[in-house]
């Protein structure tokens, strides 16, 4: 439960009446009748269904693809492939994509000629109906020529492998040189190297990609699509050759997200059929096209050699990171680029060398997913600490202690963030809240793990983050919030509520919030990178503020007081030492509207804007802040059968501030869900390239027999950069949960496995190379 | 389309006729004739987000034909309480944090429903067996244990002539 502990940042003088409690989201109601409409909800009448033809190889040329029959089919409207196409390509482009080694990140919209991945839209078809389309989609002949691929990072780095496209396999290049790196070996007592493999991971939102498209009557094209980006207009238009502002998203509250619906998903095929046809189309991926269609985790090799003194210093630390990219480029630059700066965690390193590649291979392409790197890098140092700790015989929590970065200290890149670094404050609440062990029992092996971790929110500063939003306050005194967020699930809108009527004095059933259409709510950014809450929060809290100053200057006068002697809460406005001198908001608004006083706000809200780091050094502002915390488990290990089974988990967490405890608990229980899968059971296995675990009989995520119940600790050192001391929780809330449990398996069975997902066949092998002496 | 059959059924206690093909799923055929909060995540019985009541049975839609719903009662999400008037269950979703993204929701509304009309006491594990055919990836299934519970509690003390 939430606990505001006691820390060593200073708190604000705050008195908050509607932010830090528990409210019932606003779009609860709606979600547990199925009121609410998602975007595959929407129906339009004359609409066509359509669907994709994908490549059934990983790596080969296109000889031959025969549409005749599918075109010829009656009820379908039109088949689209590349040779339909001018030459344009879809991407999720990031303007200032400093210091990535192939500038082009374009995909091809449909296949010319070479395919590069298993899955690869050759061919977009809309019929009359879903059952017409799919019968369509049998009919188009397709004849690959295969050709060699590559399906390893490693491998495709040797001068021998194919290179998947253009000249080189390196797609992304990024390095951290910090203090001397040779007298720090030289001045440790013990060096250890060890390197941790992590594998691809599957979102598996619940609800596939999915949209409908449609002509206005401006020739716009609108598209009502479930992403988390709705600034994806722009290369959507760029990508179909229409002007900016000939393109309309509209989103929808979206069913799950988690980085798999921040790239481009269904859009540029819906506006290239509503161009052709002049008719409402509707694209809804199957679960397997959703596997298949979007891109996944990074897997990650990582070798860390650790240089330590006998107490328990870390003098060294040398990081070699190779990414795999997949077929495409996508956000692989960015990725490894928070690999790079989060490769020491949250410790103390200051003699520190990074190297981080992005390769690209002909697996599936890679891109962003909720940790984006950081957790990758998290899953490898965690797991090291421990090693370490092991081979100086000390205590985990000790070493790690003797360790920590503490609030003023620099992290990697020399940047000192703004905020409090509570890391051990969280460990130590999290380790002692695991309470008595679970006995041992028969083949059962109890075991214990911690994670501490460093995650930034908010984007790089050298991207130049801003956020729009607009506030205003109606005649009768409800409000209305405007802003282009979306909503992925976390509750991002219904926490720009819980701001604005913080502000502004009322409460929560006073305010709707319109959001995620870039026609009419100002453009809010991303709801990416831990940011939502950060960048829209401060947007919405600055309009509110703006408001409420022009209605308290006016209410002054109506009082007889100094404007900041006025106070509004529960829709009265009154004297803050004398509230029965008070005047109702609605006729305080009334009084604003009758003179003409402004009642709305229009606010951009800039984060830090920052140069791109030091490209020899790393050295520079990568992100505006940081969040810290930890994540302890307790599992059981099977050694007759390898499973295992995770007893108690227990998340340890710095949020600033929370603006809704219950909306941060679902946070961090999620989190706890997707990284325990991570670990554990989640893999997507590929045969030269091809996906054979298309669906969740075969992809593993947990289920409700799997996780235990999560607890969560709640600290607020209110030092956030966001809304009243906020910091994020979206993505910190997983990033530490894979390697507390590989800690507490290897604590478990006395041997480590390097490689996730820790199955049951990797556990049995470890065991037997432990009882064979090998380790 | 041949092979297309008029079927008739009862939906949240209103009479559905609708004529779908012989392959045509409940799922599919709910949501042809309006029922949106019926959702669609596998097709294929992995996730649970289209559960409904068969004749009181918790049953995944887009396993089951259409046709075989013949002369039944199927109630989904909507047809336990709507927006002025939420069921218990719904209540405790709601309250509770239970629905992030919401979009298994729905599904797992309708298990928790056909746990608590067995026993309105259900044990952690008993509730976890009832839910084991639904997915969610948001919530870790915390709150969602902790919310059919609470429900649980509220239907006994309705039940107990409060």
């Amino acid at each position: 439960m939430s606990a505001p502990a006691s820390g060593s940042a200073p708190l604000p003088n705050v008195r908050l009446r509607q932010v830090g409690r528990p409210l019932t989201r606003t779009d609860a109601p709606g979600k547990v009748t199925g009121r609410t409409p998602y975007a595959g909800d929407y129906v339009m009448p004359n609409m066509l269904h359509m669907r994709v033809v994908r490549a059934d190889r990983a790596s080969a040329r296109l000889v031959r693809l025969d549409v005749s029959k599918a075109r010829s089919l009656e009820g379908v409207a039109c088949v689209l492939t590349g040779a339909d196409l001018p030459d344009r390509t879809a991407s999720t482009d990031i303007p200032g994509q400093t210091g990535q080694k192939r500038l082009d990140t374009g995909q091809q919209i449909l296949v010319k000629e070479r395919v590069r991945y298993f899955g690869e839209p050759l061919a977009l078809i809309a019929a009359e109906t879903r059952d017409i389309a799919d019968h369509a989609v049998d009919l188009v002949e397709v004849e690959l020529e295969p050709l060699p691929g590559v399906y390893d990072p490693v491998e495709a780095l040797k001068p021998e492998a194919p290179i998947v496209q253009g000249t080189t396999n390196v797609v992304a290049e990024r390095r951290i040189r910090k203090g001397d790196l040779d007298a720090g070996f030289d001045a440790a007592d013990l060096i250890i190297e060890n390197t941790f493999r992590t594998p691809f991971q599957e979102h598996a939102f619940l609800e596939p990609e999915v949209g409908l498209a449609w002509l206005d009557e401006n020739a716009v094209v609108n598209i009502r699509v479930s992403t988390q980006v709705i600034e994806h207009f722009r290369p959507i238009a760029d990508a179909i050759g229409v002007p900016h502002n000939r393109v309309r998203i509209r989103g929808a509250l979206v069913g799950g997200g988690f980085g798999g619906k921040e790239d481009l998903t269904v859009e540029v095929y819906l506006a290239l059929l509503a161009l052709r046809t002049r008719r409402p189309v509707r694209l809804e991926y199957t679960r397997e096209d959703s596997f298949v269609g979007h891109g996944k985790r990074h897997p990650f090799v990582m070798t860390y050699r650790t240089g330590v003194t006998r107490d328990g210093r870390i003098t060294a630390l040398d990081v070699e990171m190779v990414a795999d990219s997949g077929a495409y480029v996508f956000l692989s630059p960015y990725v490894v680029l928070y690999a790079l700066v989060a490769a020491p965690g949250p410790y103390r390193v200051d003699n520190l060398n990074v190297h981080a590649r992005a390769v690209a291979t002909n697996n599936m392409f890679t891109s962003a997913f909720r940790g984006f790197g950081a957790m990758q890098a998290c899953a490898a140092y965690e797991q090291q600490m421990d090693e370490v700790a092991n081979a100086l015989a000390l205590d985990r929590m000790e070493f790690r202690r003797r360790n920590f970065l503490r609030t003023g200290e620099p992290v990697s890149t020399g940047f000192v963030p703004p905020s409090a670094i509570w890391t051990e404050q969280c460990a130590e609440r999290a380790w002692a809240a695991l309470g008595d062990p679970t006995p041992a029992a028969g083949p059962l092996r109890i075991g214990r793990g911690i994670a501490c971790y460093q995650q930034s929110y908010g984007r790089l500063t050298f991207l130049h983050d801003t956020s729009e939003a607009w506030v205003g306050v109606e005649m009768d005194g409800t409000v209305v919030v405007r802003s282009g967020v979306t909503d992925i699930g976390a509750g991002q809108v219904s926490a720009l509520g819980q701001i604005a009527v913080e502000v502004l004095g009322v409460t929560l059933d006073n305010v709707v919030i319109y959001n995620s259409d870039t026609a009419v709510t100002p453009l809010a950014g991303t709801t990416t990178a831990t940011r939502a809450l950060y960048m829209t929060g401060n947007a919405v809290k600055q309009a509110a503020e703006a408001v409420r100053a022009r209605l308290a200057e006016r209410a002054a006068r109506e009082l007889g007081v100094a404007a900041g002697d006025v106070d509004m809460a529960f829709n009265e406005v009154f004297v803050t030492d004398r509230p029965e001198r008070s005047i109702p908001l609605v006729e305080l608004v009334r009084l604003c509207g009758a003179e003409g006083i402004h009642r709305s706000e229009l606010v951009m809200f800039r984060a830090p804007f920052g140069d791109f780091l030091d490209p020899e050094t790393g050295q520079g502002q990568a992100h505006p802040d940081y969040a810290y915390g930890a994540h302890a488990v307790e599992v059981s290990v099977d050694v007759d059968t390898g499973e295992v089974e995770v007893l108690k988990s227990v998340a340890a967490h710095d949020v600033g501030q929370c603006i809704n405890p219950a909306a941060v608990e679902g946070q961090i229980q999620g989190g706890a869900q997707n990284g325990q899968g991570f670990a554990l059971s989640e893999e997507m296995l590929y045969e030269e390239g091809r996906l054979v675990t298309p669906s969740f009989s075969e992809y593993l995520m947990p289920t409700a027999m799997d996780m235990p119940k999560v607890e969560c600790i709640l600290l607020e050192s209110r030092s956030g950069v966001g809304p009243f001391g906020a910091k994020g929780i979206g993505e910190p809330a997983m990033t530490p949960v894979a390697p507390a449990i590989a800690n507490a398996v290897a604590d478990a069975i006395g041997v480590r496995v390097f490689e996730m997902p820790i199955t049951p066949e990797r556990v049995v092998m470890a065991m037997k190379r432990r009882d064979a002496g090998e380790v | 389309m041949s092979n297309e059959r008029t079927i008739a059924f009862r939906v949240n206690g209103r009479e559905a006729r609708p004529t779908v093909p012989a392959h045509r799923t409940l799922l599919e055929a709910l949501r042809e004739i309006g029922h949106r909060e019926v959702k669609s995540g596998c097709e294929k019985g992995d996730c649970g987000a289209c559960a409904v009541l068969l004749d009181g049975m918790a049953v995944d839609s887009c396993l089951t034909l259409a046709w075989t719903a013949e002369g039944k009662e199927v109630t989904t999400v909507l047809g336990l309480g709507d927006l002025d008037a939420l069921h218990p269950v719904q209540q405790a979703f709601s309250e509770g944090g239970a629905a992030q993204c919401g979009f298994c929701t729905p599904g797992i509304i309708v298990a928790a429903k056909a746990i608590l009309d067995e026993n309105l006491d259900p044990s952690e594990e008993e509730i976890r067996v009832g839910l084991s055919g639904n997915l969610c990836r948001c919530t870790g299934y915390t709150k969602v244990f902790e919310a059919v519970a609470e429900a649980g509690a509220a239907l006994r003390a309705a039940g107990s002539g409060r």
